[in-house]
């Protein structure tokens, strides 16, 4: 033994220790790894000895290789041995390790429990300390529920050291094992009246934190925490109790306002100390509500910005201003000017704040003031993600809600352009969608914006510079577009054609390619009719035919099809012209009927309004196929489905377009199918003005032409400021000013839509917009229903399906609904279940629970539809109503491997009302591996859901036409 | 609530790490990289706070150590930079003008500081008297708990 106890203590001599490995390793630099991995072979054999300090030395170094990186979880039973010395150095070593390396999932730690709630009983009052630190960071339900009681108790030990630790790990037990808190919080409102202020505020700690995850709890202790904000001198304390009021403040009203004057109190003595002013306010107007908050609105504001100035504090300061924004814009707004100096600041995380708070701060008055400030940061800013930030901030501000702010389209066409000329964004498309957009919705702008489209197009080489990675030449879609629609406002059409059927165009990517073809051709026509009506030399006009078959076949050699079908049409029509016009034809008013009619843009939601015809069976042959295949099929079906019953029910169900079809049937479908085109907007009908083109076309005989000078180069005006707009606006607004006063002595004229301010020299009332703008709404199509049921899902189990029912006898509602169980289980049966209300109650069978619902027995195998009838009688009808149901399927699932076969799986309701006839009663529910499908009796018609999200487009808001 | 601490160099080299929520070591390591990236790649002159994942960051640099806490979303930002400022000056008093070194060798002396300061992720004490005290005593403890080791290798020497 004494040998053993000598050979241990020479081994400990050559041991490293902790100082030794750090210093190796540091020596080691070069090959780390190997090193460490010697001496973790070390360390191995060093835990294999009995000598305890040899082993908590090992230990700790673990923990220090454990920090850089390296697995340790291999020594984990090692650590709970080093735990369980006697001595507290070792001890101390062991729990730390613990505290570093074990988590949820150390399966040791239940080894520990004993060992813990020894330590934790130790007379020793570090021996405590260091197991409650330890325990603090390792901690699971387990050992929660276990050592509760103990921490508990210590909760009132002797020593404030040991309180106050036992007070803040009760947080984690709680966290952990929620039952302890109601016995232990009692003793946990004793603590926040501990004489020692350590344990007070420890205690304050975790009700602050309890309080934020359920406040409603912790009203009760308002007065208590009251007391102590007004009599506490401790920051740290106030600090949180200010915090645990914010949480309180908006479950009961009156408190907010008892607190106004204290924390006003706060503020101004403790001005000093920005930590507590900043930290109060951010509280307080998160915390507060509205009601409240207008006094303190006024007091707080001006405190954040005093310490605007410190870097340190800026962000909380724009933080909080951001939160006061929501409650106080008012106040916010006039600091504008501070906001945009953080714009300058070197941090991101702080321009990105300041750009949030702008986005609430615009009104009409500051917009282009603001807008002008980002501008000038856009072309300071470096680094793409940052400006690409700026670029659609911009773009947010002045496009929020439906352009309230903008009074001046020109500009903002103006600051749209500016925009294209940033090189290397993404955003592209957002522009392009703006442009198009406004050019489309704000028809005064029209001109405007067709001439600056004009001369981004004549200055496409500018944009496409580097195109492959560049996002801005989406701008020339919008440019195209907007240049071909509206091609009446063009002062030289023929530019812009010429333009736009550059060779370089080709260069460009598919879908804007495509877009310039057909707005080449939309030009085509604005030109003819130009020249045509002038009567001069008919040569012209052949001539701009002429430039276009000498430039469209660039794009009928197109790899992309869609260029491709589009070029060879226009081509060949524009060779038809050019026949007629060689003729001395006038084509000029035929080929702008092609175009002919205002494209509005189309609301989102406008597909979903549109009914579904009554009728309409998509699934339907247009053409039988061949009957004999299709005996031949079924057939094969029956064989191998095997059971032959169900198996001929389900084809009469499922598929009875394959037989029940007759010439008489199909005709009347056809009749339908006219029927619903016509009133579908989208269908795409054959153009009866295009069709007039070709047939009338060739009786015409004259065609006056006339010599355009091909030469005269477009104007190029350089790119447009948008400054100078700021200039006029300003103006304009004096002058409308001055103009208002002589106005007002005559009529007083409320306009729309503006707000009355009180602030400022020039109120927002002031100002008008310069065009009398016309902002058209998006467009729905004729026979949209009304109903605003839209939204929802068609997806969505728990759907509510609306059955008529038919009134016999007065008394009884018969509702016949069919089901198909299209999944692949067998529904056991069905409940039926009506939720009791003031108006309709279920009666239910004696000894049944208020709740309970009624078995119906249906079964339904897979694949087969049924008939289910549900007689409803009255007993009395006061008013007519609406039967509202719930209908619970039960289904027997055969993949379960659980004992519990049945499985309650979807929800559907059933309502039934007291008139008409049996209507619709087919939907098609889907809840994961269920599929159920409720066919109507008579036409069997799968649900028009399927049919809607196939063709539903999205937004198809700019439509091409053909 | 602090979920925790990290201090590591310039270098990105960790120097004390601590979690006060159980968190797998996967997920552990991941963190502390990409944060490490994060902070370090900041400038001086920028703000002390960031908002990464769901989390609020908050550092500090003293000399070539970057002291980093991360603080649940309501929790009060100045309250941690305070809470790093005056882990720092205990560290400081302890150690005699801090420096780096003096963390990586006595790193166990370290995270004994930082456990009587904050406990699961709370503030214990904001005493830094009482705090020094407490590890004083402990220490004391530790060195009385150590002497009779020596007669004991003495004997078994003998």
């Amino acid at each position: 033994m004494a040998l053993k106890i000598v050979k241990g203590s020479i081994d400990r001599m050559f041991d490293k220790n902790l100082q030794d490995l750090v210093r190796g390793i540091r020596n080691h630099k070069e090959d780390e790894a190997k090193y460490i991995s010697t001496c973790i072979d070390e360390i191995k054999q060093e835990l294999k000895q009995d000598n305890i300090a040899v082993k908590s030395n090992a230990v700790c170094k673990l923990t220090y290789l454990q920090m850089l990186g390296y697995d340790v979880s291999w020594a984990a039973f090692n650590i709970v041995e080093v735990m369980s010395s006697s001595k507290f150095t070792y001890k101390r070593i062991g729990y730390l390790a613990a505290s570093q390396c074990f988590h949820e999932s150390t399966d040791v730690i239940m080894l520990t429990t004993n060992q813990i709630r020894k330590d934790l009983s130790s007379p020793n009052q570090y021996d405590t300390g260091v197991a409650l630190t330890g325990l603090s960071c390792f901690v699971t339900p387990d050992l929660a529920r276990d050592l509760a009681n103990d921490i508990m108790t210590l909760m009132s030990h002797t020593k404030p050291y040991i309180r106050k630790k036992a007070v803040l790990i009760m947080y984690k037990v709680f966290l952990k094992y929620p039952e302890s808190l109601r016995p232990a919080f009692p003793r946990m409102k004793e603590k926040l009246e501990d004489p020692d202020p350590g344990v007070q505020s420890a205690a304050v700690n975790v009700i602050c934190e309890l309080a934020r995850r359920n406040p409603k709890n912790y009203l009760s202790l308002a007065p208590l925490f009251f007391k102590l904000m007004t009599s506490s001198t401790n920051n740290w304390v106030l600090i949180k109790i200010i915090k645990l009021f914010g949480a309180l403040t908006p479950l009961e009203p009156r408190l907010g306002k008892k607190l106004i004057e204290p924390l006003t109190n706060l503020i101004h003595s403790r001005i000093l100390l920005c930590l507590s002013s900043v930290a109060v306010l951010i509280s307080l107007s998160s915390g507060m509500p509205n009601h409240s908050a207008s006094i303190q609105g006024l007091c707080i504001v001006p405190r954040p910005l005093s310490v605007l100035s410190l870097f340190i504090v800026k962000y909380l300061g724009l933080l909080a201003m951001s939160k006061i924004l929501k409650t106080h814009p008012k106040s916010v707004q006039s600091h504008k000017d501070l906001i945009l100096q953080c714009l300058d600041d070197k941090d991101e995380s702080i321009r990105l704040r300041a750009l949030d708070l702008l986005y609430g701060m615009v009104s009409k008055k500051n917009l282009m003031e603001i807008v002008k400030k980002l501008m000038l940061h856009v072309d300071k800013a470096e680094g793409t993600t940052y400006r690409d930030e700026l670029l659609t901030k911009i773009i947010d501000i002045c496009s929020q809600s439906n352009y309230q702010y903008i009074t001046n389209f020109e500009w903002y066409i103006s600051i749209l352009v500016e925009l294209t000329r940033l090189e290397g964004t993404r955003h592209g498309h957002l522009i392009a969608s703006q442009m198009l957009d406004v050019a489309i919705r704000v028809k005064a702008i029209r001109a405007f914006a067709v001439a600056q489209m004009a001369t981004l197009l004549d200055n496409a080489h500018l944009l496409t510079g580097n195109t492959q990675h560049n996002g801005i030449c989406e701008v020339l879609y919008a440019a195209a577009w907007i240049c071909g629609e509206f091609s009446e406002h063009l002062e030289d059409p023929m530019a812009t054609l010429e333009a736009m059927l550059r060779p370089k165009v080709a260069t460009l990517p598919g879908h804007i390619q495509a877009v310039y073809v057909q707005n080449a051709a939309k030009l085509f026509s604005t030109v003819l009719r130009g020249q045509e009506g002038a009567p001069a030399d008919s040569k012209v006009a052949q001539e701009t035919s002429q430039l276009l078959i000498d430039r469209l076949p660039v794009f009928v050699q197109s790899a992309n099809l869609e260029v491709q079908e589009r070029a060879s049409c226009i081509l060949q029509l524009v060779k038809y012209i050019q026949k007629l016009q060689q003729k001395d034809v006038e084509v000029a008013e035929e080929v702008t009927a092609l175009f002919a009619g205002e494209l509005n843009p189309v609301a989102p939601k406008a597909q979903k309004k549109v009914p579904v015809p009554e009728g309409l069976d998509l699934d339907a042959w247009i053409n039988e196929p061949p009957s004999g295949s299709e005996s031949e099929d079924e057939g094969r079906k029956t064989k191998t489905k095997g059971k032959a019953v169900f198996a001929k029910e389900e084809s009469r169900h499922t598929k009875p377009r394959y037989t029940e079809v007759d010439e008489k049937e199909l005709a009347k479908r056809r009749e339908v199918r006219k029927a619903e085109q016509a009133n579908n907007p989208f269908y795409i009908k054959a153009s009866p003005s295009s069709q007039k083109v070709y047939q009338e076309a060739v009786g015409v005989e004259h065609i006056p032409v006339v010599q355009i000078d091909l030469s005269v180069p477009l104007k190029v005006p350089g790119m447009p400021m948008s400054d100078q707009y700021v200039k006029q606006e300003e103006e304009r607004r004096e002058k409308n000013k001055a103009d208002r006063k002589k106005k007002d002595k005559k009529k007083r004229r409320e306009k729309g839509r503006q707000r009355r301010g009180d602030s400022g020299p020039e109120s927002e009332e002031d100002i008008t917009p310069a065009h009398m703008v016309d902002i058209v709404t998006e467009e729905m199509p004729e026979n949209a229903l009304p109903s605003d049921d839209d939204d929802k899902d068609p997806n969505d189990p728990h759907k509510v399906c609306d059955i008529q029912g038919n009134l016999h006898d007065g008394s009884q509602v018969v509702v016949s609904v069919i089901f198909e169980n299209k999944c692949d289980s067998f529904i056991k049966s069905m409940e039926f279940n009506v939720m009791d209300s003031l108006n309709s109650k279920l009666q239910r069978p004696e000894g049944a629970g208020p709740h309970d619902s009624l078995t119906v027995p249906f079964q339904l195998p897979p694949g087969i539809s049924n008939e289910a009838r549900f007689i409803f009688s009255m007993q009395s009808i006061v008013m007519p109503q609406k039967l509202k149901g719930t209908l619970t399927f039960i289904v027997k699932v055969s993949w379960s491997c659980s004992p519990q076969r049945w499985l309650i799986t979807t929800m559907c309701h059933l309502a039934s009302t007291r008139r008409g006839r049996t209507k619709v009663g087919k939907m098609n529910l889907e809840s994961g591996h269920v599929l159920l499908i409720w066919t109507r009796k008579s036409k069997r018609l799968r649900w028009y859901y399927r049919w809607r999200e196939e063709r539903e487009i999205q937004r198809w808001k700019y439509p091409w036409r053909i | 609530m602090m979920r925790f601490m990290l201090l590591f160099s310039r270098q990105g080299k960790l120097r004390l790490q601590k979690w006060y929520t159980a968190t797998a070591e996967r997920d552990k390591k991941k963190m502390v990289r990409e944060l490490m990236q994060v902070v370090l790649a900041r400038k001086p002159k920028m703000s002390s706070f960031l908002e990464w994942r769901d989390l609020k960051i908050v550092y500090k640099r003293y000399a070539s150590l970057y002291f980093c806490c991360a603080v649940e979303e309501q929790d009060n930002e100045l309250i941690t930079l305070e809470v790093i400022h005056r882990f720092v000056e205990l560290l400081d008093k302890y150690f005699g003008s801090v420096c780096e070194l003096d963390i990586i060798f006595n790193f166990e002396k370290a995270y004994f500081i930082l456990d009587e300061f904050l406990i699961g992720g709370e503030i214990q004490d904001t005493s830094k008297k009482s705090v020094l005290k407490a590890i004083e005593q402990a220490d004391l403890l530790q060195e009385e708990d150590e002497s009779p080791r020596s007669v004991l290798e003495e004997m078994g020497l003998a």
